[in-house]
């Protein structure tokens, strides 16, 4: 039983002056020192703790508290965090390791010097003190009764009253025991529907919990002494009464045993409320309405009770599952609030993967037609073709640029001057490889949203059909819209996904070689497009298109759109045809590619659609100088 | 006594413990240096949490109301369990409101909020102007408090919200100084601190101007997504700045940042009477820089503008950025932005720190393209839900308000976060999104088709009601048929209806039985609890279908259960020679409308209709026994922002009437009376919702020169137009 003598001594004693007392108008706005942040050069906070120390008096009896387990593991936690840093010269935030989780443990005279006594203290400012458990009997305030001068507090007892939003960090009373009450599957029902366990309710409450029971026996268990701390499996719903305090094990616990907690609990705090969407997960009623209780669960489907359920589990085990994610959250919460700019949004700390809408082009709304298209002509060597398209494309009115991306490498474009002269104007874009991506880059020299991706010897195409398919684009702009249309199917002799170019009753997929989409797609493409397909496109010169299709399917979720009837584009006089040989080789490895990709995106993106857009009068009886698109071709 | 003995003991053990285990350098040493095992627990699970002392902490709740007032202290919420409805006080002709509040007023006498029974009320809004509280402003009202102090049901304000732009006065402008005590009343308000909002309590709303939309609002006008967004400028601000008093500082140090190349920041001290004894050395060259540039067109050719506080935290600046789709950079600390209790900035704005000022650039530039477009969408989506008409802040700082009442379901942050927005998804239609048309992928159901008898066409085998019933019998999608019979001959006996298979149950609701009290033609899109599905097939009982075109609708509404989608087009222009909205049924290369009488929608739309239009609009189609389908249109695009969808040719999808009987479709006063309509619903909206669409959607394989054999849907080529 000796001393440690690792321990560096830090001698206090009354005489000194402690801390001063709590500042209870903090904001983040005037007591913290947002200078003291960004020295690192990296737009995240830097978290100094401060050695360990024993705090002793003339005698050397200690003064203040040995840590506890939970505070053990706060420190290691912050150490081995991303925000951890050695250097206080370059830390934002300061963790003193003085214990004061609970208060009932703590000397507050002596702590308050110790704290005052820590080398950056500086009225506390840009301090973080964990306080689980506030206030002391009789009165048990809310926030922990200690001068702590400026330091920033995160507890677990707020009130709306004591605590300053903005600045303090509101906790859940950790519970460690929580954990072995934890469920994995949560798409069961439970035996009992609501219930209540927590010994500690106040009489007037549980005389209305037990009225409650009375009327509601099959639905509503109470447990008391006898019973405490078994949920698992054995509720749906769970009640969080206040006792004495705010913090209450029960709500962790509920959470574990993913059971919806009731807050029954005026004035309170939710941990993280700042970010945090308690209402997608626990159902809140006031203390002066625990009778209508019942009335308001019955009110609840079971629909949105298997989603609150669904979505507790998932903040459970993001935020609040162990100790260290609730330090962490912590810091990531005083993170967001330092560096605004990078803060992470609602959907990114509450939906849960497959909620989050990935459309990057989510507001609806028709594109603006005076802006008009740039058709990307992709080409090799076929200069007569490539004029005649020009030629044609010239003659649509929304086309505002044509951009030629030249992909010989051994010969040169021809000249601007033997170019066809048309009224819009032409870039020619030599590249540096002979690749099929290319197609796809996000040139600067295209400056619409749309962009017509056309292949240069697709030339039947009328300045009609074109102008509608861009009319059809502005209607559905997060889409592939265009013209060759293809499918997918599951081949069940083989046991994996084939293309398929026959000319069915539906499409998933509208090849590149003549369709209209939005920039942002060829941006992605260049991107993010994952680098295994990539590698499989650029090895074998085929595909890309395939690949186009899945990955904007993959992040919208929707199927592209088919624009009138024409079917066949290189080969008139073919019944049909894939694009550039019908031979059996060229479609076996296309539907190799599209298997590939199932693969690769670990699962298939496309959809089936069983319709395509036509101009409203088409093949109506109706004078075809009055139809708006009259030239549209048939096949 | 027993905790405290056992925590004694805790606490020794704790210590021997500790000081058997030294080494405490946390990182450096691989190896834990304290066995965690051996440290104590924070807390003893057992006692710390007797008893049950709450009774003091009441007490405390309530003192000093004013500044501590929550929900559950101050409103009283037994005056809103029926319903949520809202009095206005009657207007004095002494007091005659500034045009902004006369425009509040009467948006909320109009709406289905209102009640002119104040014992019905849950809310209480005052007729006497207090937008502005400025004592040094025209639109000041004098002796405020003596006027409340007279309202009947003021009770200390309980229940009451006050609407407010602008309080304090010149030099202080002290925030929360309305210059009257307004005691527990729910503060709307602009420019509001984070000190000085009562959590959860008062209301942010954002300053707007005179000249803001009662109702309807322009569209933003960030019409284009380019990407990357290439504007002229990347950071701009032109404004005054006030050279002295509170809230200068941070306007009269932006000329820091303006490098008249890609930042601009010109500011004026020319304003005010006595700006020239006031002004200070910069005054003059500021002045030259600030004549430079044009407002409008910084606004329009910015990725982002700066919104520095002013005198007080908010600008007229914030509203004008977030429509122009203009990302608003704030540089006001500790305002709470307004709606900040459901709305989540951080998804279109950017925060900056005053004290941080010259970091600005720096952090704006490291915003990557695909951040700004998702922020620019974002400004428009928060515009046009809830900010673009007075009318829209009103409703969203109630519906705020009735999110937190006991007993309703509450609409989470991902409704209020995207689009459609809170205010057009009711928690009381569901409290489960997947029952709404909106984030819902796909559909697994058929749909209940619901046939409109309003004629009383004689029924027979030979009937078109007849046809239209054993055509529906054939889907292979119809899970039920509801026949809504509204008109005064009674509806044919069971017997002679047309034999159905088993599993399709044919029900017949007639008008005036049941919910009733209601006129017919609100029975057709009543949400008849025998509507089980999300799919509604709207029919007329003489609409001409074939099974084939119903089960194509069907799988095309799947794609888009959002939207209407059927076939009776029409459309609506512009006429400039009468100045009026005109409505034609002619053939034409768009359409904007798709009729009701053959088309699918989401029954959440019959809950809309009912539930949430305006009064007025319920008004018009009951006197008029008409127009009903257009309005339907005119909600769901409202709603969706996007036009209807019409499928293959059909057009005429009547039975033609025979020569000589009269059909409301051959009556000219019908089609006036639809044109009238049409302007009424316009007005009542505040603008033109409807949208127009230049395609319909055909089969795949439509009308193509390939074999009968292959095509899916052939018997839809013979219906023609």
């Amino acid at each position: 039983m000796t001393v440690s003598p690792k321990l560096p001594e830090v001698k206090l004693s009354l005489e000194q002056s402690g801390a001063a007392p709590r500042d209870t108008k903090c904001t983040h706005w005037d007591c913290f020192d947002i200078y003291r942040c960004g020295r690192t050069g990296h737009e995240r906070i830097a978290v100094y703790v401060y050695p360990l120390r024993k705090y002793i008096d003339e005698n050397g009896n200690p003064l203040v508290q040995s840590i506890s387990r939970e505070f053990y593991v706060i420190l290691r936690t912050i150490v081995n965090s991303k925000y951890y840093t050695t250097n206080p010269k370059e830390a934002c935030i300061f963790i003193p390791s003085i214990d004061i989780l609970n208060e009932e443990r703590i000397w507050a005279n002596f702590t308050s010097r110790a704290l005052s006594q820590l080398p950056f203290w500086s009225g506390g400012q840009n301090h973080l003190l964990f306080n689980l458990v506030a206030g002391r009997a009789p009165n048990y305030l809310p926030v922990v009764q200690l001068d702590v001068g400026n330091a920033m507090l995160a507890g677990a007892d707020f009130d709306s009253h004591t605590f300053r939003y903005n600045y303090d960090i509101a906790l859940p009373l950790y519970s460690p025991v929580a954990k072995l009450g934890q469920v994995q599957n949560t798409n069961f029902r439970r035996k009992w529907k609501v219930m209540s366990s927590q010994l500690n309710i106040d009489p007037y409450y549980l005389d209305a919990l037990q009225t409650l029971r009375t009327a509601y026996p099959n639905q509503m268990l109470l447990l008391d002494a006898c019973h405490p701390h078994l949920y698992a499996n054995r509720c749906d719903i769970i009640d969080v009464f206040r006792g004495e305090r705010r913090g209450q094990f029960v709500l962790l616990e509920a959470m574990a045993a993913n059971c919806i907690p009731v807050i029954v609990m005026d004035g309170r705090v939710m941990p993280f409320e700042h970010v945090i969407d308690w209402n997608r997960v626990a159902i809140f009623i006031m203390e002066s309405h625990v009778s209508s209780l019942m009335d308001v669960l019955k009110d609840i489907s079971d629909k949105r009770i298997n989603q609150m359920r669904e979505s507790l589990k998932f903040l459970y085990e993001k935020y609040f599952s162990s100790l260290d994610k609730i330090v962490l959250t912590t810091l990531d919460v005083i993170q967001d609030r330092v560096y605004p700019h990078r803060a992470k949004t609602y959907d990114e700390w509450n939906l849960l993967p497959k909620e989050i809408n990935t459309n990057p082009l989510f507001y609806p709304s028709t594109a603006v037609r005076s802006v008009g298209f740039t058709a990307v002509i992709l080409t090799y060597d076929r200069i007569q073709s490539l004029f005649t398209l020009i030629e044609r494309l010239a003659k649509v009115p929304s086309l505002m640029k044509i951009v030629v991306v030249w992909n010989n490498q051994i010969k040169n474009p021809p000249p601007l001057s033997e170019f066809p002269k048309i009224s819009k104007p032409i870039n020619v874009i030599k590249t540096k490889a002979n690749k099929l991506s290319n197609r796809f880059y996000p040139y600067r020299e295209i400056e619409t949203e749309a962009i017509l991706h056309i292949d240069d010897d697709i030339v039947m195409l009328t300045s009609d059909e074109i102008e509608f398919g861009f009319e059809v684009w502005r209607e559905f702009p997060d889409r592939i819209v265009g013209f060759p249309s293809r499918t997918h199917v599951f081949d069940n002799v083989t046991n994996s996904w084939k293309y398929e170019s026959e000319w069915l009753n539906e499409i998933s997929m509208v090849l590149t070689g003549a369709a209209f989409l939005h920039k942002y797609w060829s941006h992605l493409y260049s991107t993010a497009l994952p680098e295994n397909i990539r590698q499989l496109v650029d090895q074998n010169m085929n595909c890309e298109d395939i690949a186009m299709n899945f990955l904007v399917a993959n992040i919208t979720n929707k199927p592209p759109i088919k624009v009138t009837p024409r079917k066949k584009f290189k080969c008139p006089e073919c019944t049909n045809t894939e694009m550039l040989s019908a031979d059996k080789g060229h479609l076996e490895s296309r539907s190799h590619c599209v298997d590939e990709f199932s693969k690769i995106f670990g699962r298939m993106p496309l959809k089936s659609v069983e319709f395509r857009a036509d101009p409203v009068l088409f093949k109506d009886p109706f004078p075809e100088k009055l139809k708006r698109f009259n030239n549209i071709g048939s096949l | 006594m027993q905790a405290k003995k056992r925590y004694f003991l805790i606490f020794v053990v704790a210590f021997l413990t500790i000081w058997n285990f030294g080494g405490y350098q946390l990182r450096h040493k691989p190896t834990t240096p304290f066995d965690i095992e051996q440290l104590s627990s924070y807390v003893n699970l057992d006692s710390i949490n007797t008893g049950y002392t709450i009774g003091k902490d009441r007490h405390l709740l309530q003192t000093d109301a004013r500044v501590h007032c929550r929900m559950e202290t101050c409103f009283d919420f037994s005056k809103c369990e029926k319903d949520f409805k809202v009095y206005v006080y009657p207007q004095e002709e002494s007091n005659v409101p500034s045009p902004s509040y006369q425009k509040l007023l009467n948006i909320l006498l109009e709406s289905r909020y209102y009640t002119s029974d104040p014992k019905e009320a849950c809310l209480f809004v005052l007729s006497i102007d207090t937008l502005d509280r400025d004592k040094l402003s025209n639109d000041y009202v004098k002796s405020m408090q003596t006027k409340i102090q007279r309202l009947p049901y003021w009770n200390e304000g309980m229940n009451h919200i006050i609407f407010n732009l602008y309080s304090g006065t010149w030099p202080n402008y002290t925030e929360n100084n309305l210059d009257f005590d307004y005691g527990k009343a729910i503060l709307a308000k602009a420019s509001m601190s984070e000190d000085h909002i009562r959590p959860g309590f008062d209301i942010s709303i954002p300053l707007f101007h005179k000249i803001h939309p009662e109702k309807g609002g322009d569209p933003g006008s960030n019409s284009a997504n380019s990407y990357p967004l290439e504007k002229t400028y990347l950071l701009a601000f032109k404004g005054k700045r006030y050279v002295h008093g509170i809230g200068s500082d941070t306007r009269n140090s932006l000329y820091h940042l303006h490098n008249q190349k890609d930042i601009i920041m010109v500011t004026t001290c020319r304003h005010g009477k006595s700006w020239k004894e006031m002004k200070d050395e910069r005054c003059d060259e500021d002045n030259k820089e600030y004549d430079r540039y044009d407002y409008e067109t910084l606004l329009q050719n910015s990725t982002f503008c700066l919104v520095p506080r002013g005198r007080r935290l908010g600008s007229f600046r914030f509203l004008e950025a977030l429509q122009a789709g203009c990302i608003p950079v704030l540089l006001s600390n500790g305002w709470s932005l307004p709606f900040s209790d459901v709305i989540d900035w951080n998804k279109a704005v950017v925060w900056a720190d005053e004290r941080l000022l010259l970091q600005v650039p720096h952090t704006i530039r490291s915003i990557k393209p695909s951040k700004i477009l998702q922020l620019r969408q974002q400004t428009q989506v928060l515009w046009d839900r809830y900010f673009s008409s007075i009318e829209k802040i009103v409703y969203t700082t109630l519906e705020i308000i009735r999110d937190k009442l006991p007993k309703k379901q509450k609409r989470d942050g991902l409704i209020w976060n995207s689009f459609p927005g809170a205010l057009v998804t009711l928690p009381t239609f569901s409290d489960s999104m997947q029952d709404f048309p909106f984030h819902v992928e796909s559909y697994k159901n058929g749909f209940t088709a619901v046939i409109y008898c309003q004629l009383g066409i004689t029924f027979s085998t030979t009937s078109a009601l007849f046809k239209l019933v054993s055509y529906l019998g054939k889907s292979k999608y119809v899970l039920k048929i509801l026949i809504v019979w509204s008109n005064e001959k009674r509806p044919p006996n069971r017997s002679r209806w047309p034999n159905l298979p088993i599993h399709i149950p044919l029900h017949i609701i007639e008008s005036g039985s049941g919910i009733d009290s209601k006129s017919s033609i609100s029975q057709r899109f009543y949400p008849h609890k025998e509507i089980t599905t999300d799919a509604v097939l709207s029919l007329d009982e003489d609409t001409v279908l074939t099974t084939e075109e119903i089960d194509f609708a069907f799988i095309v509404w799947k794609q888009f259960p959002d939207r209407i989608v059927g076939y009776p087009g029409r459309s609506h222009y512009w006429d400039d020679s009468k100045s009026t909205w005109g409505y034609t049924s002619k053939w034409t290369n768009d359409y904007s409308i798709v009729l009701t009488g053959a088309a699918f929608y989401h029954r959440y739309y019959n809950y809309l209709y009912t539930e949430w239009l305006s009064p007025l609009l319920h008004k018009t189609v009951e006197q008029s026994q008409n127009c009903e389908d257009i309005l339907m249109n005119f909600l769901v695009s409202h709603v969706t922002r996007r036009p209807p969808i019409k499928v293959t040719q059909r057009k005429q999808y009547k039975e033609q009437p025979s020569a000589g009987s009269w059909s409301p479709w051959n009556d000219p006063d019908h089609f006036i009376q639809r044109q009238t309509c049409l302007n009424t619903f316009a007005a009542v909206f505040g603008y033109m919702p409807l949208l127009r669409s230049n395609l319909r959607l055909d089969p795949v394989l439509f009308k193509d020169s390939v074999s009968y054999k292959r095509k899916k849907y052939r018997k839809i080529e013979s219906v023609g137009s």
